[in-house]
C-alpha cells in the first residue's frame, strides 16, 4: 500500500471523462490511428475501469497508407488487452465510388478518411467516438470543447457549441447527432511524452530514429516508397530519421533525429522548435487549413 | 520535473476589446520559449503583410478565421505553455458581446483570473464586470494586469489611480486584500511580463510570470468536506474479479480514507470504504482531485448520480433550490419552463419556480425581471423532480454549481451557483 497517492490532475481529468463517456452514450466508440495520442488514450481507458476491461471497442480508419509498423502494433496491442478492433477502409470507400484518390504531387488519402469514418458511425450506430486530438495542437483545436456535438453530417459548428462549465459534461444529443470526445484536450505534445516514459507504455517503432529511405521536399523530410508521389529529380537517400506523428505515409514528414529511446525523445521534444503539426503536410494546405476539414467533419 | 510533479496552475484572461489580451498571452508565450519557430515565423510573416513595425503576438492566439477576418477573438480558446516548475493552462476570454458567458466559462475551469485594464482608460463599467464574475465564480486569486504603462510613460501615478479606484470595487466583493495583486505591465514592450521593467523601478513587486509560478495549487484549492459523486459503477465479472462491485468517480473538497464511516445518498445507507484503487495500486487515501475506484463494507444500493460522503458531513437534500444563474445561450429563461437540471453527474428535472432578480452584473445592484437573456445573471427559485445532494456554492464550489439543459436542443442554457 502506497501512503501517499498526489494525483496528476491532467489524467484525473482524462479519466473522469472517459467514465462520463461510458455512462452517458450507448455506443461509445475509441477512435484508434496507432498513434501515440490514442494509443495514451487506451492506457487512460484502463486506467478509468480496471479491473474491469475497457467498455468500448475501438476504431480503425485504415488510408491503406499506413505505416506497417503501424498496423503491427496495433493488432499486438488489441490481442494483449482483449479489445474489441473494428477496421473500415478508405479503399472500400474509394471502390464504392464514394470518394475518389487524389492525384499529384501531393496527393494524399487523409481527406478521404473522413467519408469513412460518417459511414462507420452511420453503420455501427456510434453515439460518442473519442479521439486523441488536443487543444495545443492547432490554432482551429484550441477552441474544441471537450464534448463536441456534431450534426448528422459530421459537421462542427464553432459558433454554436456548448459551453462547458466546471467539469460538468452534458451528452445529451437527438437522434442523429453524435458526439466527438476528446479526452485529452488539456495535454501537450510534452505531457503525452512524458506520459508515456513514466508510465512505460509501448509504441510504434517509427517513434525513435531508424534509418529510412527518404526525399527531401519544400524544406519537408517525405518517405521514399511506391504509396508517395514523387519526380524523377527528387533524389531518394538515406538517413536517421523518427516520426513525430503517426499519420498517413503521404502526409506525414520525418525529422531528423538519433533519439532512440524514450528519454532521448523527450529531451528532443523539451528543445525542439518547430511545432508538431509543423510536420504535416495536410497543414501546409493554407493557414486555416485544419478549420476548413474539421467543419466538413474531418476529426 | 515532468507531468507527474510539475505543478498544474489554471488562468482565465479577461479583458476589453483592445487592452492588448492576446497581445499580453503571446508576449507569455514568447517569453516563455514557448512558440515554436514556425509559429514565430507565421507570427512574423503575418505582421508584415498588415504592415506593423513590431510583431504582433495577438496573432499567437486569435484562431478561427472568422476571427482573423474581424480581428477580435470570439470565443474560449485554451492556450498552453509551462516553464521548468509548473504547467499552464490559459483559458482565453473575449471581452466584448458575449462576454459574461465566454468568461463564466472559462473562469469555471480556472483557479486564477487576470482582469485587464488598459492604463490609459483605467477602471471602466467593463472592468467592473469582469470583476463581478470573478467574484461570483469564487476565483481564487486575481491578478489586475494594468497594461499599456508605455503610453502612459509608465507613470506611477496612473497605477496609484487605478489601483485606488479599483481598491473601491474590491470592497464591495468578497475578496480579501490579499487575493489581489496589481502588475504594471507593456505586453507589448515585454515589460514586467517576464522581464523586470525598468522604465519602472518604482515597482518593486514580481513579473507576471514570477507571480504565476510563486502561486501554489494547494493554496488555490479550498478544503472542505469530502464529496464523491459515483459516475460510473465497476463490475468486472472475471474470475480473478468475481464479486469485485466498485463505485468511481472523481473526489472533491478532501481526503477520503480505507476505514472511513460513509453514508451512500440518496438512500443515507451508512458503511466503510473497504478499500480504495487507482488502477491496480490499492491506496490507504485519496487525494482531492483523484479520480478513483472505490468499494464498500457493505452490500448497498449505489449507483451513477448518487453520492457517497463521510457520515456526519452531509449536504443539503431539498427539493427546491435558490441560486445565482447565468444564462449561457440565445434561449430566454422565463417562469414556469421546465429543464433538465444537471449537478456534477446527476440529473434531474427542475421547473422555474420565481425569478427574483435580474443583478447588474456591476455592482449596482439588482431589477425585477420575468426573463433572463443571454449573458444575463439572475436570482431564481427553482423546484426539482427529486432532491439533490449540494453545498451552498459559497461553502463548496464543486457541490454548489449545476447546469441547466433544454429539454427540446439539449443546450446547456444556464450555468447556476445554489445559494
Amino acid at each position: 500500500m502506497s501512503n501517499l497517492f498526489i494525483p496528476n490532475p491532467k489524467e484525473a481529468e482524462s479519466i473522469h471523462i472517459l467514465r462520463e463517456v461510458a455512462a452517458q452514450f450507448e455506443r461509445p466508440v475509441l477512435l484508434f490511428s496507432g498513434g501515440k495520442d490514442s494509443i495514451t488514450l487506451v492506457r487512460l481507458a484502463q486506467k478509468a475501469f480496471y479491473p474491469a476491461k475497457i467498455p468500448f471497442p475501438l476504431l480503425h480508419v485504415d488510408t491503406g497508407h499506413n505505416f506497417p509498423e503501424t498496423i503491427e502494433f496495433r493488432d499486438q496491442l488489441v490481442a494483449e488487452l482483449g479489445l474489441e478492433l473494428i477496421v473500415r477502409k478508405v479503399q472500400d470507400s474509394i471502390d464504392q465510388g464514394k470518394v475518389s484518390e487524389e492525384k499529384g504531387r501531393y496527393a494524399s488519402r487523409n481527406s478521404l478518411q473522413t467519408t469513412t469514418l460518417l459511414d462507420a458511425i452511420e453503420e455501427f450506430k456510434f453515439d460518442a467516438c473519442i479521439g486523441g486530438a488536443r487543444r495545443d495542437e492547432e490554432k482551429a483545436r484550441a477552441k474544441e470543447r471537450v464534448f463536441s456535438v456534431r450534426d448528422d453530417f459530421g459537421q462542427w459548428d464553432e459558433k454554436n457549441q456548448r459551453p462547458e462549465l466546471f467539469d460538468m459534461l452534458n451528452g445529451k444529443i437527438q437522434v442523429g447527432q453524435n458526439v466527438r470526445v476528446f479526452p485529452i484536450s488539456n495535454w501537450t505534445e510534452l505531457d503525452v511524452w512524458e506520459y508515456i516514459r513514466t508510465e512505460n507504455i509501448a509504441i510504434p517503432s517509427i517513434y525513435f530514429a531508424h534509418k529510412r529511405e527518404v526525399f527531401f521536399r519544400d524544406g519537408l523530410i517525405w518517405t521514399a516508397n511506391e504509396h508517395v508521389y514523387r519526380e524523377a529529380h527528387e533524389k531518394v537517400i538515406e538517413k536517421w530519421v523518427r516520426f513525430r506523428t503517426v499519420g498517413d505515409m503521404t502526409c506525414t514528414a520525418a525529422v531528423l533525429s538519433e533519439a532512440t529511446s524514450l528519454d532521448d525523445v523527450v529531451a528532443e521534444i523539451r528543445e525542439s522548435t518547430i511545432s508538431e503539426r509543423g510536420a504535416r503536410i495536410d497543414d501546409k494546405r493554407s493557414e486555416a487549413a485544419m478549420e476548413t476539414r474539421k467543419k466538413v467533419g474531418y476529426f | 520535473m515532468d507531468i507527474q510533479n510539475r505543478k498544474l496552475i489554471k488562468i482565465a484572461t479577461a479583458g476589453s476589446v483592445d487592452d492588448g489580451k492576446s497581445t499580453l498571452i503571446g508576449r507569455l508565450l514568447y517569453d516563455t520559449d514557448s512558440l515554436t519557430t514556425d509559429k514565430i515565423e507565421a507570427i512574423e510573416r503575418n505582421s508584415k503583410q498588415r504592415g506593423y513595425d513590431y510583431l504582433d503576438f495577438s496573432l499567437a492566439t486569435d484562431g478561427l478565421v472568422a476571427e482573423r477576418e474581424q480581428g477580435i477573438t470570439i470565443d474560449v480558446a485554451h492556450i498552453y505553455f509551462n516553464t521548468a516548475k509548473t504547467n499552464f493552462i490559459v483559458a482565453d476570454t473575449p471581452g466584448h458581446v458575449e462576454y459574461t458567458r465566454n468568461m463564466v466559462t472559462g473562469a469555471s475551469t480556472s483557479q486564477v483570473a487576470i482582469i485587464l485594464i488598459d492604463a490609459r482608460k483605467g477602471v471602466i463599467e467593463q472592468t467592473y464586470r469582469h470583476f463581478f464574475i470573478a467574484n461570483l465564480l469564487r476565483m481564487s486569486h486575481v491578478v489586475v494586469a494594468i497594461n499599456k504603462m508605455d503610453l502612459v510613460d509608465y507613470s506611477e501615478d496612473v497605477f496609484l489611480k487605478i489601483k485606488a479606484d479599483f481598491g473601491a470595487l474590491v470592497e464591495k466583493s468578497n475578496f480579501s486584500e490579499e487575493q489581489i495583486t496589481f502588475i504594471p505591465v507593456s505586453a507589448l514592450k515585454g515589460e514586467n511580463i517576464a522581464r523586470q521593467s525598468k522604465e519602472m523601478p518604482w515597482y518593486v513587486g514580481n513579473t507576471l510570470l514570477d507571480h504565476l509560478e510563486v502561486l501554489e495549487p494547494e493554496d488555490l484549492q479550498e478544503s472542505t468536506t469530502a464529496r464523491f459523486p459515483v459516475q460510473y459503477v465497476v463490475r468486472p465479472k472475471t474470475e480473478a474479479f468475481h464479486d469485485f462491485r466498485g463505485f468511481s468517480g472523481k473526489l472533491y473538497g478532501n481526503f477520503l480514507k480505507v476505514g472511513d464511516r460513509v453514508s451512500v445518498l440518496p438512500s443515507g445507507n451508512e458503511t466503510t470504504v473497504k478499500s480504495i484503487h487507482f488502477f491496480d495500486q490499492k491506496l490507504d487515501s485519496a487525494a482531492p482531485g483523484s479520480s478513483i475506484v472505490i468499494t464498500l463494507e457493505d452490500e448497498v444500493d449505489c449507483s451513477r448520480g448518487d453520492m457517497i460522503v463521510k457520515v456526519g458531513e452531509e449536504p443539503r437534500s431539498e427539493k427546491f433550490i435558490s441560486a445565482t444563474l447565468c444564462q449561457v445561450n440565445a434561449k430566454n429563461l422565463r417562469v414556469g419552463q421546465k429543464y433538465i437540471l444537471q449537478h456534477g453527474v446527476n440529473r434531474v428535472l427542475a421547473k422555474v419556480d420565481r425569478i427574483e432578480a435580474k443583478v447588474h452584473a456591476d455592482f449596482s445592484g439588482a431589477e425585477e425581471s420575468d426573463q433572463l437573456k443571454l449573458n444575463d445573471i439572475g436570482k431564481v427559485q427553482l423546484r426539482l423532480s427529486k432532491p439533490v445532494h449540494f453545498d451552498s456554492y459559497h461553502s463548496n464550489k464543486s457541490n454548489g454549481a449545476f447546469i441547466l439543459i433544454d429539454e427540446g436542443s439539449f443546450d446547456t442554457v444556464s450555468v447556476g451557483f445554489i445559494e
